[in-house]
């Protein structure tokens, strides 16, 4: 990987390879037809990606088979998305690479992510919990980015648009059925909205991408989703006769630039091991 | 969603994709003629519907089976659910969520099928669960690598599909209507199942070898789906005799394996997949591929319970269940609560 500078047609994992670390965006774009957000867009594809992975894992375990069919349906949901966006991303970062470069051949400190997807799965609770703050933060964003400056992105958003919002319903019925359906329902929903909380403030986090991509008018700066997203949230929460906790201790942070949770690892490790044993492989 | 064919989508690759899916759907409908009559109706080769008289045992019989089959596609998520989060690509990912989905929808059509005649879906999960009521052996087998997902599809579902193509016109009208539904969704299943092996089989070595390993060892077991020979005197006592006498059953086990080895081998071949079955040749006689004994006393272990997965299977889908347990509850207790609400609504309504 010595001679990259001068090297005329990389492969895509050599690209990979010489791919500067997340938080140096603005390295990437010296290639012919590069666009300075790309890495903006990979965290966001990133989301999408871990998160369906997670809800794949539901497949079988969930609480009723109604259940599978729907985490199933919102894991390919988000699988789509990131579908949508990786092989774009790849053409505009200067690599050239596709989907499957992104997903099974990038190693954890290349993924921009934020910390909240890549968490276990904990309990049906938790996993509502999550999807409700995801989809709410989602539907704020692409309502956001339908009016991106980048017509790919506005597209991709505008589908994604229809999809989050019935996510949002979905979680958003089961939060208010389990807040206020029976004792321990109630007490396992109010546990997961804790749980949670930490791993809320990182995707409303600035980034040099973010705030690049929104000069861009192709982005949007996350902080000024927040509000419109806790109303959101607070209003499902109220309505379940829940409490929106406030202030934790600790919070996640780092995400976007790379820095993971233990659990990333493992996720990658379980997704990746297949497609990394056979070098060069189509399927 | 199952996205590009390898080979031409008009050749048809399973049985859901030949005359007999037609002929099996094509159904007359000449219930004025024939009356409410159970026995006339059979005999005119109509359904029979959820509210008709029916004998007990012929019921019985449905439930029995409508409900082994509902358990099976619910229990046969897990052998491939597995690999959702290993899949090598993407598009395979996308693909064996949606195959997995589809499993679970069928599952649930069958439930409501078995509901129409008088059981519900809590009862049938618990006999289920308690290994009161079967399901597929298939499924006790294991997935070893990433190639069993093809020859899961390819195989397992092919399989499925030649035995479900005549209960399209079984006699009990929910049960045909809902096997016409889930064969044509089977019929994607086991082509996604053959594009993953020929996909590999174009791969690298390490990749044919993964695929001849998966079909060597599905081959055998996809062969005793069809159950034990039924042919000659077996088929004259018992069971089989008066399934067929009701419109229940329409082949004999034995046609429809014969059918089945037929349809597979030139698809190996295509593949170039060896069958594992050194008897396995063309018989110009009998028009047909003269193939080896399944090894019953194996199919007779597993189905006892003594298979690889047998205790795993259960084990997953009771932890499952009982995981899911105080979901269900709150589910319901918000709908009793709803509907308490609503009705002091009314009341405050009316009373003002
Ligand atoms: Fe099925
Ligand atoms: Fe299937």
């Amino acid at each position: 990987m010595s001679d990259h500078v001068t090297s005329a047609a990389p492969s895509a994992s050599e690209s990979a390879e010489r791919e500067s670390l997340p938080g140096a965006a603005e390295n990437t774009g010296a290639a012919p037809g590069a666009k300075p957000y790309a890495t903006y867009l990979l965290g966001l594809a990133d989301d999408a990606m871990v998160y369906a992975q997670r809800l794949g894992e539901w497949m079988t375990n969930a609480p009723q088979i109604e259940e599978d069919m729907a985490l199933g349906n919102i894991a390919l949901d988000l699988l789509g998305q990131a579908r949508g966006l990786y092989p774009y991303i790849g053409s505009i970062d200067g690599t050239g690479r596709g989907e499957d470069d992104y997903a099974m051949l990038r190693d954890e400190r290349r993924w921009h992510n934020v910390h909240l997807v890549e968490q276990e799965r904990g309990d049906f609770a938790d996993e509502m919990a999550r999807l409700l703050w995801f989809s709410a933060y989602q539907v704020e964003l692409h309502t956001a980015l339908t009016a991106s400056a980048d017509d790919v992105v506005a597209g991709v958003a505008g589908k994604a648009l229809k999809e989050v919002r019935y996510h949002l319903d979905h979680a958003s019925l089961w939060v208010v059925r389990l807040g206020d359906g029976t004792e321990e329902s109630h007490r396992r929903m109010q546990a997961a909205l804790e749980h949670v909380l930490p791993h809320l403030a990182e995707l409303f986090d600035h980034d040099e991408a973010s705030v690049l991509a929104a000069d861009l008018e192709v982005g949007v700066l996350p902080s000024t989703l927040h509000d419109a997203v806790v109303a959101r949230v607070a209003r499902v929460v109220e309505q379940a006769t829940l409490t929106l906790p406030d202030g934790s201790r600790w919070r996640s942070r780092g995400g976007r630039a790379g820095i993971h949770s233990r659990p990333m690892g493992s996720l990658l490790a379980e997704m990746q091991h297949i497609a990394r044993s056979h070098p060069g492989a189509t399927w | 969603m199952y996205g590009n064919d390898v080979i031409d989508p008009n050749e048809p690759l399973n049985a859901a994709e030949t005359d007999a899916y037609d002929a099996a759907t094509a159904h007359e409908d000449q219930r004025d003629a024939v009356g409410d009559d159970f026995e006339a109706l059979i005999a005119a080769d109509q359904r029979i519907e959820p509210r008709d008289a029916m004998p007990d045992t012929y019921r019985e019989t449905l439930i029995r089976q409508i409900a082994q089959h509902a358990h099976s596609e619910i229990i046969g998520m897990q052998p491939e659910g597995n690999w959702i989060t290993r899949a090598p690509s993407l598009r395979r990912k996308a693909i064996l969520i949606a195959k997995v989905q589809d499993e679970a929808g069928h599952g649930l059509y069958l439930y409501s099928a078995a509901e129409t005649l008088g059981i519900d879906r809590q009862e049938l999960l618990d006999r289920l669960h308690d290994g009161k009521q079967k399901y597929s052996s298939i499924f006790n087998y294991p997935t070893l690598t990433w190639a069993d997902c093809g020859a899961i599809g390819w195989l397992v579902d092919g399989a499925a599909i030649m035995n479900q193509v005549p209960l399209c016109r079984c006699s009990y009208g929910p049960y045909a209507r809902a096997m016409i539904r889930v064969c044509k969704e089977e019929s994607f299943h086991q082509r996604q199942g053959f594009e993953i092996l020929w996909n590999l089989m174009r791969g690298t070595e390490s990749q044919r070898a993964m695929a001849q390993d998966a079909a060597d060892r599905w081959w055998w077991p996809a062969l005793a789906m069809f159950g034990p020979p039924d042919t000659g005197e077996a088929a004259k006592g018992g069971h089989t005799a008066q399934s067929m006498a009701w419109g229940i059953k329409r082949f004999s086990n034995d046609d429809l394996r014969q059918k089945f080895v037929d349809m597979m081998v030139p698809q190996a071949e295509k593949l170039g997949i060896v069958l594992p079955d050194p008897d396995l040749r063309w018989n110009p006689e009998r028009g047909h591929y003269d193939f080896g004994e399944v090894d019953w006393d194996e199919f007779w272990r597993v189905l006892r319970g003594d298979g690889a997965c047998n205790a795993e299977r259960i084990a997953h889908r009771r932890r499952a269940h009982e995981e899911g347990a105080w979901v269900r509850e709150a589910a319901n207790a918000y709908a009793a609560k709803q509907a308490t609400r609503e009705q002091q609504q009314q009341q405050k309504e009316s009373a003002a």
